[in-house]
């Protein structure tokens, strides 16, 4: 998912993707604006996590889980729950993911994943207040990738809201200055929902979902997340440094747009089986 | 997810375990091999309510260069806690006991491996636990030892791996959450069930010796099960199944039915 522009990849690969784009075709087969299968399974970790997803895209997989903690709010923001996405690149995921700290890649896609989830203000955190100043919800959403064939930040970010839409956790309440459990559940407070559709540059075509030998060849990618409404509420341009003209960044954004609506339908359909 | 409440008992007074099962029952078991498509090996283990990916990279060559080892491979095992798999957020960062654990997960794996057939590569064993809920580093050890035979790793035998414990005066055979958090100790062992030497033995609580031998005879009995689930979970993943006689194989991927788990487990105590 990182800029692999100086990975070793052979010429024949790489000529024989070119070759394949300019005749309008793909490796497996696909359009360009297609996506692989896409399989989501909520609520894997039952007994553990507050909401959960296993999300497929092709052969890359990721798990998603969500823990929601009472903690203190930010000084700043003292009547404000607080949201947080995670991820790793753990090396079970491939054999080019390396065991150690986080590195450059694995930092963005956990940023960009959450930044999809925050700037949409997908959870509403004012709601996440249980007494102003003193307690507040705290929602983790950690990633793992359990394998990798391209594509990470769209499952992770498939994956992160299947789980989201599908938490229940323990509500609490200030009594006696301390925190208590009612012994009710409550779902999320979701007001919105952006999902990250990500576009490769190879030459001067644009594909959706690449491959991870697409993903070897491609000049750079655009990451776009598009809400209900049909806005693009985060972006980020990354997996190499090749240039993208104007022109291309918003036939980019239309394909983006296009895709959108089939896989918030997809993410909904399997919060709803949950329930 | 469900909040932590402490059981008024772990043992009922009709002598049954508080999720029903009696002492020398295992939880059901699903076990299934080849689930990860990029590694070179990979196994799950459904253990009760613990879920638990392996994979296994390798041989393959060895970063960073220091650790070769010129007269066989080098056995790495990391075995990692995903955030939510604990009632409580895990921190994401290694913690001692993930540590520790991946250490003596590999020493209870190594007596397996031709490891002088590979020198100076590495053979990578990955865990990572989906949700945990008691007995992970057995379970860990199960799916693990699978994963690296799927991986082709040359091997003496497979792995299996379960966690003796006690609980309101009872020897208990394959601990749940509860149990392990409020019992009175934990025997987590590991054997080559063609010899019964032990690869892997902890414990903690306290314990006779007479209590520790009966321990772990259960353990080895269970392990023995185990090991029959295991040589099972890889022939359904490799043996082709021939249209005429494989069809009721078929269903038999998900052990739900806890009779079945029931009934090998009798057998094998019979046998004792």
């Amino acid at each position: 998912m990182g800029d692999y522009s100086t990975e070793t990849i052979s010429h024949i690969d790489r000529e024989f993707i070119a070759d394949l784009l300019r005749k309008g075709e793909r490796l497996d087969g696909r359009a360009f604006n297609e996506y692989r299968d896409i399989e989501i399974e909520s609520n894997v970790v039952p007994a553990k996590a507050e909401g959960s997803a296993l999300v497929r895209l092709g052969d890359t997989s990721v798990v998603a889980g969500v823990k929601v903690l009472v903690g203190e709010p930010y000084p700043d923001s003292p009547d404000e729950g607080v949201t947080m996405v995670t991820a790793e690149m753990s090396p079970i995921a491939s054999p080019l993911f390396e065991l150690g700290p986080p590195k450059a890649d694995a930092i963005e896609l956990a940023r960009v994943v959450d930044r999809g989830v925050r700037e949409s203000e997908t959870v509403d955190v004012k709601k996440l207040c249980i007494k102003e100043g003193k307690k507040v919800y705290m929602v983790f959403a950690d990633v793992y990738p359990m394998e990798y064939d391209g594509n990470l930040i769209d499952a992770s970010s498939i994956a992160v809201n299947a789980a989201l839409l599908t938490t229940k956790y323990p509500e609490m309440k200030w009594e006696n200055d301390k925190v208590v459990a009612t012994g009710e559940f409550l779902s999320l407070p979701i007001n919105n929902v952006a999902v990250e559709h990500t576009v490769a540059k190879i030459d001067e075509h644009l594909i959706i979902d690449t491959v991870l030998k697409e993903e070897f060849v491609q000049d750079c990618r655009l990451t776009m997340a598009v809400d209900k409404e049909k806005n693009f509420t985060a972006m980020q341009k990354g997996g190499g440094s090749g240039p993208m003209s104007l022109e291309l960044i918003d036939q980019a954004m239309e394909m983006a747009l296009d895709v959108s609506e089939d896989i918030h339908k997809l993410i909904n359909e399997a919060a709803k089986s949950i329930e | 997810m469900s909040p932590e409440v402490k059981p008024d008992f772990l043992i009922s007074p009709e002598g049954l375990r508080v999720d029903g099962r009696r002492v020398d029952e295992m939880r059901p078991i699903e076990l299934k091999v080849g689930v990860l498509k990029q590694a070179d090996g990979s196994a799950s283990i459904r253990q009760g309510k613990t879920y638990i990916i392996a994979g296994v990279y390798g041989p393959r060559e060895l970063h960073p260069r220091h650790l070769t080892l010129n007269d066989r491979a080098y056995l790495r095992v990391e075995y990692r806690m995903a955030t939510f798999s604990v009632p409580d957020r895990k921190r994401p960062a290694p913690s001692r006991r993930e540590k520790e654990i991946s250490m003596v997960i590999a020493n209870a794996l190594k007596p397996a491996l031709f490891l002088e057939e590979f020198p100076k590569a590495v053979v990578d064993v990955f865990i990572q636990v989906i949700q945990a809920d008691g007995g992970t580093r057995c379970a860990a050890i199960n799916a693990a030892s699978l994963a690296l035979a799927d991986a082709g790793i040359p091997m003496r035998s497979l792995i299996p791996a379960v966690a003796v414990g006690k609980a309101d005066g009872k020897l208990l055979v394959d601990l749940g959450d509860e149990e392990d958090k409020y019992g009175q100790g934990d025997v987590p062992m590991a054997i080559i069930p063609t010899t019964d030497e032990i690869t892997l033995l902890q414990q903690d609580g306290s314990f006779t010796r007479e209590e520790l031998a009966e321990a772990m005879q259960m353990g080895i009995n269970s392990c023995k099960y185990l090991h029959e689930l295991q040589k099972e979970a890889l022939r359904r993943a490799y043996v082709k199944k021939t249209p005429d006689n494989g069809d009721e194989d078929d269903e038999d991927d998900d052990f739900e039915d806890d009779m079945e788990t029931d009934l090998g487990e009798a057998a094998l105590m019979e046998d004792e």
